[in-house]
């Protein structure tokens, strides 16, 4: 386990921020994958003192600050009816109620994990991050982004009008997915996200229009064909890349059967 | 080090610690003992505790913190506890009894946020509590059990 030489409630995102500068230092999230680390971390930054833990909805937007659990945006009324329980789906195989207490979705997000079921899910939604000196940008750009010492503060998820899908697989129940599939129909727009891959979860769009016809079986084969070729995965204990390529497939379809009322 | 005041089962608790210290091990330094080491990997749910009522791995949480929170052991919650383990007991599915003081915790919380729980939801909420007998099956039981036992005595109540 790491060690911790200090510990600081910060009392503002300014000292949490001007603390993080230095390299020895680390933010707290969930502390649940930082612990799993090791190494010496000189002063752990917690941000905890700094109601950053709460939803807000508007009729515009959800803003959800890095602080709340996992378990928040599960239970969220709003939320999951918004995406039609995707957000709930996402995250109710993440070990156990105890566990998604704890870990954060500001941990989950900065991580930005190769495994990350958080990151896919919020990735199909027109989602930005405020981050403390960057200001607010779309996940998607913050998401291909490197580490830097900046501090995110919180998720916004605009309620554009739309419907969302999501599926992994799982080795077995709670484990780390093999591979995650969200999906999302806002407007016309087609958008699918692969997680797991086993890395950073990616954007595919219907850049061919395979799906500008509506859906159909056919087409719907088609699109996940084009994904499934499109998308990069590798090799880990969990599973092969061939396995997760194919996999990726076999849930692209699924998706967008539920989507299309076929499922 | 520094200080920390933390509400432990009812009473005010004050301690000088190091900013490295887990949850976990406060409360076994102040005599709550059936909080369990397990996995180290915040997996297994042996070590959880409530924290201002809600479930969480004290092996993941740095005492620090903690500080100015409510946190409940096995030690607090006898009394709400004995009201299911002995249907638990009744299915043999205690077994070694390493995991039941993390999974009778975690049952509590689940009774409080759900008095009424179908399998699957039983399932769902204990998924983070792993049982190295693999007793899930007599631990459903004696939940389920309890639960219509409950209900039979409301029934004749009412």
């Amino acid at each position: 386990m790491i060690n911790i030489q200090n510990y600081v409630r910060a009392g503002s995102l300014e000292e949490a921020y001007r603390l993080n500068q230095n390299r020895q230092n680390r933010v707290l999230g969930g502390m649940l994958w930082l612990k799993t680390g090791k190494g010496n971390v000189h002063t752990a930054i917690d941000l905890c003192g700094l109601g950053l833990d709460t939803i807000e909805e508007t009729e515009e937007q959800f803003s959800i600050g890095a602080m709340v659990p996992l378990r928040r945006i599960e239970l969220h009324e709003g939320l999951n009816a918004y995406t039609k329980g995707a957000v709930a789906a996402a995250v109710r195989d993440i070990v156990g109620v105890q566990f998604r207490n704890l870990a954060t979705v500001g941990g989950s997000i900065w991580g930005r994990f190769g495994f990350s079921d958080v990151l896919t899910v919020f990735l199909a939604m027109e989602t930005e991050v405020e981050l403390y000196q960057g200001g607010i940008m779309p996940l998607e750009r913050f998401a291909a982004m490197n580490y830097d010492r900046d501090i995110l503060v919180r998720l916004i998820v605009k309620k554009t009008p739309g419907e969302f899908v999501y599926r992994a697989m799982r080795n077995q129940r709670t484990d780390l997915p093999v591979i995650a599939c969200a999906l999302s129909r806002t407007g016309e727009e087609y958008k699918t996200v692969v997680g797991a891959r086993p890395a950073r979860a990616m954007v595919v769009r219907d850049q061919r229009g395979l799906l500008s016809g509506g859906l159909t079986e056919d087409c719907i084969r088609t699109f996940a064909g084009y994904v499934a070729e499109t998308v990069p995965t590798g090799s880990n204990t969990r599973g092969s890349a061939a396995y997760r390529t194919h996999l990726i497939r076999v849930l692209t379809e699924r998706n967008l059967l539920e989507l299309g009322g076929m499922g | 080090m520094m200080e920390i005041r933390i509400r432990l089962n009812g009473k005010n608790v004050e301690d000088h610690i190091e900013a490295n210290l887990l949850l976990i091990d406060f409360l076994r330094r102040h005599g709550c003992r059936s909080v369990k080491r397990g996995c180290e990997t915040s997996n297994c749910g042996l070590c959880t505790v409530l924290m201002d009522g809600s479930p969480v791995l004290s092996c993941s949480v740095l005492a620090a913190r903690a500080d100015g929170h409510q946190v409940q052991t096995l030690e607090g919650l006898q009394e709400e506890a004995e009201q299911f383990v002995g249907f638990i007991a009744d299915q043999g599915a205690d077994q070694c009894g390493f995991c039941n003081p993390g999974f009778v915790m975690n049952t509590i919380a689940l009774l409080r946020e759900n008095p009424d729980p179908t399998d699957d939801e039983i399932r769902a909420y204990l998924a983070g509590n792993l049982c190295r007998c693999s007793g899930y099956d007599g631990q459903l039981r004696g939940i389920r059990n309890y639960l219509d036992s409950r209900r039979g005595s409301n029934d004749s109540i009412a």
